[in-house]
C-alpha cells in the first residue's frame, strides 16, 4: 500500500533535518497566520480560485521568490562546500549531498524561479498591454498555475521524504538510469518538472493565442509593444520546445519505472539521444526566459530615455531571428561527444550568428538613450547593469561556439560562469527591472528608490565577485559540479572571493526584501497616480488599482505607444465609446483540483503506490469532464457597476 | 441569438479552435520526438526480435484501413451536424465509435500477443520505442473514444448547443490528426519495418 | 531660489572610482593568479596551442564590438542624463537606416570572418584527426569507471590505473570507453576533452611538447566519487618512457578479465596501480560489454574520415 515508501525515508543529516524543520516552521506559521486572522475563505474566493491573471501573476511571483530563496540557500551551500571544505577531509557536507545540492539549485533556479517570475509577469502584463480584460483561456491559465505549484511541492517535498537526483539539473543517462541511480531521487526531478512543464507548455499555448486573437481592435502587429513581440518569441519556443522535455522525461521515466530500454547502456538503449532531446528543448528553454528580458528592457530604456524606441522594425526582425535560430544550435551543448568536425563546425557557426541580431539589439537599446533624456531610476540601472554583464558574457558565449575552445571549457567552471553570466545577468536584472517598473502600476506607491539602488549595485558587484574568479577557474583547469580538490592547486582563494560574492548578492536579496518591506509600510508617502513614469503603452492609461475587468471600454487604438500619443498629440480625439456589460470568468476550483491531483500521480509513480496514481488520473479525468460540462463559467458586471467602479477609481464619469 | 450573442460564439469558435489547432501541433512535435527516437533504436534489437520478424502487415493494413474510414465516417457527422440533423449525427458517431473501439481491439490484441511470446518493451531498445510509439498513439485514440462517448451523453442530454457543436468540431479534428499521425507509424514502423 | 548642486557623480570622480576599481581588481587577480597553473593559457602540448591561439583570437574579435558597446554606453549615458540640459534631445527620432545597416552589417562581417576560422579549425582539431609525426604514435586506451581511469597500453602489454605516461613529442592516440556513466577525459595542458561513454569508443589524439607532468580530470558528474577522479598524465623522455614499460611488464601484478572487474566496483579513493596485461582484448571485452542491442555501424574505429554520430 505505501509502495517503496517507509520509514527510511525520512532524512539523516542535520542540515537536511534543519532545513525540513525551518520549512516546516515557515509553512506551519503561514497556516497559523491565516487561521488566526480567519483568512481561509477570503485566500481561497479572492486569490486561489481567481481566474483573474493580474492575481494569478503575483501568485507565480509570489512562489517564484520563495523558490530563489531556497536556490540561493543551496548556491550558499555549494560555494561554501568549495570555499571552505573542499580542500579539507569533508566537512558538513557529503559528497552525496553536495550532489543533490547542486542538482536542486539549476532545477529549482530555471524551472521554478526563473519560468516562475516569467509567467508572473506575462499574466500581469501581456492583457494589459494588448488592451485586454482577460487571456484568452482563463481556466487553462489557472490550471498552469496550479501544476507550476504542483512540481514545486514535488521538489520541496524530496526534502523531507527520500531524497533529490544527484545527476546535475538535466539528469543526463546512464547516471540517471536505474543502474547508477536507483533511488527516489531522479523520479522527483522527473516529476515535478514533467508536472511543472505541461503548465508551461498550456501557458505557451494560451498567451500565444491571447496575444493572437486578443488585442484591440487597431493593434496591428507592427503597432504591438516590443515586450509583446518577445512574448510571441518566447511563446513560440514554448509550444515548439516543451513537448520534447513532455516526450523526453516520459521516456526516461518509461526506462525506470517500466523496465524499458531507451536511454539504459545495455539492450540497446542509447543515451546520446537523450543528450540531443533534451538539449533540442534546452537550447530554446534559455531563449525562452531571455526573450521577455529583452521585451522588458525594450520597454523600460524608451520610457526612461523619454524618447521613442530606436529601430522598432530592426527589433522584431531580431527577435524573430533569434527565436528560428534558437532551433539550430543545440548541439553546441555537446560539442566533446564526438559528432565529428563538420557537425559540430555547422552547429558552431550557428552559434556565433545568433550574436548577430543580440548585437543589434544592444545596439538599437544604446542608441535609444542617445540624445535622449534619460533617468537612472532603478530600473535605468538594471539596464546598464545588463549591458554590461551581459555583454561579457555573449563574449564568452561566442568564445565556446567555437568547438576547438569548447573542446577544452567545456564542462569547467569557464561554462558555469558563462550561463549564470547570461541569466543572471539577462534574465534575473530583467525581471528585477521589470518588477521595479510595473511595481506602481498594481500597488499605486512606488518602490523606495535608496533601497532600490542598493540592492541594483549588490547584485551587479557581488554577481561580479562571484562569477569572474569561476572563469579563471575554468582555464586553469577546474572542472564543474566538484566537491573537492587538492589544496595544493591554488584555487581556494579564488573560491573564496565567489563565496564573498554570493554574500553580497545575499545582501542585495536581503536589501529587496527589506524594500518591499519598508515600501509597503511607507506606502503613503511613497504614493503615485496610474502613470507615474509618463508611460507610452496601454497598461499605464488604467486605473491604479486596476479594475477587476482591466478596461472599462475597449476603444480602437490607431498609433504604436498610443497611450502616449493620446497624452501628446493635439489632433486626438476621444472616441465615444459605449459603457456595455462586462462578461467575466468566474472564480473555479478546477486549477486547485488538478494541481493537487497532478501532484498525488507524481508522488505515486515515485514511490511505486500505483492505488494512488490510478485513483488521482481517475478524479482528473472527472474533474475534466465536469468542468467541460460546465455551463455556469461566467458572471456579468453590469453596466451600472462599470460606471460606479469608473468613478470611484479614477474619477471618471462615463 | 442576439447579433452581440452570435459575434461572441463565433469570436469564442475562433479563439477555441485556433487554440486547438496550436495544441495539435505540439502534439505533433511530441510524436515526432518519438518518432525521432523510434527511427534512432530500430535497429537495437538486443538479440531479441527485428522489426520485419513480429510485424504483420495484413493486420496493419486492417487497421489503417479502420482508422481511414472512421475519418470518413466523421467528415459524414459533421455534415450531419452542419444540417442538424441529429439522428443522422449519432448514427455515424456510433460507427466512428465502433470503428475507433476495433481498431484498439486489435491493437491490444498485437501487444498482447507480442508480450506473451516474451517480446515486451523489456527486452530490447527497438521493442521499448515500438511500444511507446505506437502505444502513445494508441492512448490518444482512447482519449479519443471517451471524448466521444461524453460528447454523445450530451448531445442526449441537451441538444445541439454552440459550445457542443465547437466541442465536436474540435474532436473531429483530433481524430483527423490521431488518423494522420496513424499514416505514418504504418508507413515508418510496419511498412518499413517489414521491409527492412 | 533653487539651489545648484554639483552632482555627487561627477566624470572625474567617476574615473577616478573606476581607476580604483581596476587597480583594486588587478591587484587581487594578481594576488590569486600568480604563479597558478592557468592550464588552459599554459599549453603543454601542440593542440592546447593551437586551442589558446584561437582563445585570443577571438577575444580580440569580439572587442571589436565590446569595446564601442561600453564606450557607447557609458558616454551617452553621462552626455543624456536629464540633468544636463545642454545636450541635444530628439524625442520622436527612432530610426536610421545608415546606422542600422552598418550594425547588421560589421557584426555580420565579424561573425563572417570567425566563421571561417570556426570550420578550419574545427576540421584541424578534430579529436579524430590523427596528429603528423616523424615519431610512430603510442596507442592508450582508456577506460573510465567509478571512481578512477584505467589505461590500457594495447602495444606494451601494461596497464595502468589514475596515471598515464607517454613519451614527448610523440602523438598519443587515446581510444576512451566507459564502464561508469558518462565521463569526460581532460588533460587541460595538453588540450581537447572528450566523452567517455559506455558500449562506444571515442578517439582523442594529443601530443606533449616536453617532458612534465600534468594533471587530468573528468568533468561529467558520474556518482558520487566524482570529484575524486584525477589523474597525473606524465610525459616522459623516451628512454625513460621504455624503462617504465619494462618495469611494469616485470611486475606481479596482473590484469585479467577477473582483476579487472574487482577493479571496475564503485570505490573511492583509488591509489596509482601498475599492472601487466594479461588479458589482451580487455579493451574490446570491456566495450562489449554494453554492445549486444547497438548496430555495428557506431565508432567503426576503421573509418577514415570520422563524419557524425551514425
Amino acid at each position: 500500500m505505501w509502495g517503496r515508501l517507509s520509514l527510511d525515508a525520512l532524512p539523516h543529516d542535520m542540515i537536511t533535518i534543519g532545513g525540513v524543520i525551518g520549512g516546516g516552521l515557515a509553512l506551519l506559521a503561514v497556516i497559523a497566520g491565516l487561521t488566526y486572522f480567519k483568512k481561509w475563505r477570503w485566500l481561497w474566493d479572492n486569490w486561489l480560485t481567481s481566474l483573474d491573471p493580474k492575481k494569478i501573476g503575483v501568485m507565480y511571483l509570489v512562489v517564484a521568490t520563495i523558490m530563489l530563496l531556497r536556490g540561493l540557500a543551496d548556491a550558499g551551500m555549494l560555494r561554501a562546500q568549495q570555499a571552505v571544505f573542499a580542500t579539507g577531509d569533508g566537512g558538513p557536507i557529503s559528497p552525496d549531498m553536495f550532489q543533490q545540492v547542486f542538482s536542486a539549485h539549476g532545477t529549482i533556479m530555471i524551472f521554478f524561479v526563473a519560468m516562475g517570475a516569467l509567467f508572473g509577469i506575462l499574466n500581469l502584463i501581456v492583457p494589459l498591454q494588448i488592451g485586454s480584460r482577460d487571456v484568452a483561456f482563463p481556466r487553462l491559465n489557472s490550471i498552469s498555475f496550479w501544476l507550476f505549484v504542483g512540481g514545486m511541492v514535488l521538489i520541496n517535498l524530496s526534502l523531507a521524504l527520500g531524497e533529490f537526483s544527484t545527476a546535475g539539473w538535466l539528469a543526463y543517462p546512464p547516471l540517471s538510469e536505474l543502474q547508477y541511480s536507483p533511488g527516489t531521487g531522479v523520479d522527483y526531478w522527473i516529476w515535478s518538472l514533467q508536472i511543472a512543464g505541461i503548465g508551461s507548455l498550456l501557458s505557451g499555448i494560451n498567451f500565444l493565442i491571447t496575444i493572437f486573437t486578443m488585442r484591440r481592435a487597431g493593434m496591428t502587429l507592427m503597432k504591438m509593444p516590443i515586450f509583446i513581440w518577445s512574448v510571441i518569441g518566447s511563446m513560440l519556443l514554448v509550444v515548439f520546445a516543451f513537448p520534447i522535455l513532455t516526450a523526453t522525461l516520459s521516456m526516461l521515466s518509461l526506462d525506470r519505472t517500466l523496465g524499458m530500454h531507451f536511454f539504459t547502456s545495455d539492450m540497446g538503449g542509447n543515451p546520446m539521444m537523450y543528450i540531443n532531446l533534451i538539449w533540442a528543448w534546452g537550447h530554446p528553454e534559455v531563449y525562452i526566459l531571455i526573450l521577455p528580458a529583452f521585451g522588458i528592457f525594450s520597454e523600460i530604456v524608451p520610457v526612461f530615455s523619454k524618447k521613442r524606441l530606436f529601430g522598432y522594425t530592426s527589433m522584431v526582425l531580431a527577435l524573430m531571428a533569434i527565436t528560428i535560430l534558437s532551433f539550430t544550435v543545440w548541439l553546441h551543448h555537446f560539442f566533446t561527444m564526438g559528432a565529428g568536425a563538420n557537425v559540430n563546425a555547422f552547429f558552431g557557426i550557428m552559434t556565433m550568428v545568433i550574436a548577430i541580431p543580440t548585437g543589434v539589439k544592444v545596439f538599437n537599446w544604446i542608441f535609444t538613450m542617445y540624445r535622449g533624456r534619460v533617468k537612472f531610476a532603478t530600473p535605468m540601472l538594471w539596464f546598464m547593469g545588463f549591458v554590461v554583464t551581459f555583454t561579457i558574457g555573449g563574449l564568452t558565449g561566442v568564445l565556446m561556439a567555437v568547438p576547438g575552445i569548447d573542446f577544452q571549457v567545456h564542462n569547467s567552471l569557464f561554462l558555469v560562469a558563462h550561463f549564470h553570466n547570461m541569466i543572471i545577468g539577462g534574465v534575473i536584472f530583467g525581471f528585477f527591472a521589470g518588477l521595479t517598473y510595473w511595481w506602481p502600476k498594481f500597488t499605486g506607491f512606488r518602490l523606495h528608490e535608496g533601497l532600490g539602488k542598493a540592492a541594483f549595485w549588490c547584485w551587479l558587484i557581488g554577481f561580479l565577485l562571484a562569477f569572474l574568479p569561476l572563469y579563471a577557474l575554468g582555464l586553469m583547469g577546474a572542472a564543474r559540479r566538484l566537491d573537492s580538490y587538492d589544496a595544493s592547486l591554488g584555487w581556494q582563494g579564488l573560491f573564496i572571493v565567489a563565496g564573498v560574492g554570493l554574500l553580497i548578492i545575499a545582501l542585495g536579496v536581503l536589501f529587496q526584501v527589506v524594500q518591499v518591506g519598508y515600501s509597503i509600510w511607507k506606502r503613503r508617502e511613497l504614493a503615485v497616480g496610474a502613470d507615474p513614469w509618463d508611460g507610452r503603452t496601454l497598461e499605464w492609461s488604467t486605473s491604479t488599482p486596476i479594475a477587476e475587468y482591466n478596461f472599462a471600454t475597449l476603444a480602437p487604438v490607431t498609433y504604436r505607444d498610443d497611450f502616449w500619443e493620446q497624452k501628446h498629440r493635439s489632433d486626438i480625439k476621444e472616441p465615444v465609446t459605449l459603457v456595455e456589460p462586462i462578461r467575466m470568468p468566474k472564480n473555479t476550483s478546477l486549477g486547485v483540483v488538478v494541481g493537487v491531483l497532478a501532484t498525488a500521480i507524481g508522488f505515486g509513480i515515485i514511490w511505486h503506490m500505483w492505488w494512488l496514481v490510478l485513483i488521482a488520473l481517475g478524479g482528473a479525468i472527472v474533474a475534466v469532464i465536469a468542468t467541460t460540462l460546465q455551463e455556469d463559467t461566467e458572471k456579468i458586471i453590469g453596466v451600472d457597476e462599470v460606471v460606479a467602479t469608473e468613478k470611484d477609481l479614477r474619477g471618471v464619469k462615463l | 441569438m442576439s447579433k452581440p450573442r452570435l459575434l461572441e460564439q463565433k469570436f469564442l469558435d475562433y479563439k477555441t479552435s485556433t487554440g486547438f489547432w496550436l495544441y495539435l501541433m505540439t502534439d505533433c512535435v511530441l510524436f515526432a520526438s518519438l518518432f525521432a527516437i523510434y527511427v534512432v533504436l530500430q535497429p537495437a534489437t538486443a538479440g531479441g526480435p527485428s522489426s520485419n520478424e513480429i510485424f504483420s502487415l495484413p493486420m496493419a493494413l486492417t487497421e489503417t484501413i479502420i482508422l481511414l474510414t472512421s475519418s470518413f465516417t466523421t467528415g459524414l457527422a459533421l455534415l450531419a451536424l452542419r444540417q442538424r440533423n441529429v439522428r443522422q449525427l449519432i448514427v455515424w458517431l456510433g460507427v466512428t465509435y465502433v470503428l475507433g473501439v476495433s481498431f484498439l481491439t486489435i491493437e491490444l490484441s498485437e501487444f498482447a500477443a507480442l508480450v506473451g511470446d516474451g517480446h515486451s518493451w523489456q527486452q530490447s531498445a527497438f521493442l521499448s520505442a515500438f511500444f511507446t510509439l505506437v502505444g502513445t498513439h494508441g492512448l490518444h485514440i482512447l482519449i479519443g473514444l471517451l471524448w466521444l462517448l461524453i460528447m454523445v451523453v450530451v448531445i442526449f442530454k441537451k441538444g445541439l448547443s454552440a459550445k457542443v457543436t465547437r466541442q465536436l468540431g474540435l474532436w473531429g479534428l483530433f481524430w483527423h490528426f490521431l488518423d494522420l499521425v496513424w499514416v505514418f507509424i504504418f508507413t515508418v514502423v510496419y511498412l518499413m519495418g517489414a521491409a527492412s | 531660489m533653487k539651489k545648484r548642486t554639483k552632482p555627487f557623480l561627477s566624470p572625474w570622480r567617476i574615473v577616478f572610482l573606476a581607476v580604483c576599481v581596476l587597480v583594486i581588481a588587478g591587484l587581487g587577480a594578481f594576488l590569486l593568479l600568480n604563479g597558478k597553473n592557468i592550464a588552459v593559457l599554459n599549453p603543454q602540448g601542440i593542440i592546447a596551442s593551437k586551442q589558446k591561439d584561437l582563445i585570443i583570437f577571438t577575444v580580440l574579435l569580439g572587442m571589436v564590438v565590446v569595446i564601442p558597446v561600453f564606450i557607447m554606453l557609458f558616454a551617452f549615458a553621462w552626455k543624456y542624463r536629464e540633468g544636463n540640459t545642454k545636450a541635444r534631445y530628439t524625442p520622436e527620432a527612432d530610426g536610421n537606416r545608415v546606422i542600422e545597416i552598418i550594425w547588421w552589417v560589421l557584426p555580420l562581417i565579424i561573425i563572417v570572418i570567425l566563421s571561417v576560422v570556426t570550420w578550419i579549425s574545427t576540421h584541424d582539431l578534430d579529436p579524430y584527426k590523427k596528429l603528423n609525426s616523424k615519431t610512430d604514435a603510442v596507442t592508450i586506451r582508456v577506460v573510465a569507471l567509478q571512481w578512477k581511469w584505467l589505461f590500457i597500453y594495447p602495444d606494451q602489454g601494461i596497464a595502468t590505473v589514475n596515471e598515464v605516461r607517454f613519451p614527448e613529442d610523440t602523438p598519443v592516440n587515446f581510444e576512451i570507453t566507459a564502464d561508469a556513466p558518462m565521463s569526460a577525459f581532460w588533460i587541460p595542458n595538453l588540450g581537447t576533452q572528450t566523452y567517455a561513454m559506455n558500449g562506444m569508443t571515442t578517439k582523442l589524439s594529443l601530443e606533449a611538447d616536453k617532458v612534465g607532468e600534468y594533471r587530468g580530470s573528468n568533468t561529467n558528474i558520474s556518482g558520487e566519487g566524482y570529484a575524486e577522479m584525477n589523474f597525473k598524465a606524465i610525459a616522459t623522455t623516451h628512454k625513460e618512457f621504455d624503462m617504465w614499460v619494462k618495469a611494469i611488464a616485470g611486475s606481479n601484478s596482473h590484469l585479467d578479465w577477473a582483476t579487472y572487474e574487482a577493479l571496475a566496483q564503485p570505490k573511492k579513493d583509488q591509489p596509482v596501480m601498475y599492472y601487466m596485461l594479461h588479458e589482451p582484448n580487455l579493451y574490446a571485452m570491456i566495450q562489449n560489454k554494453y554492445m549486444d542491442g547497438h548496430a555495428t555501424n557506431m565508432h567503426d574505429s576503421d573509418m577514415m574520415n570520422h563524419e557524425g554520430m551514425n
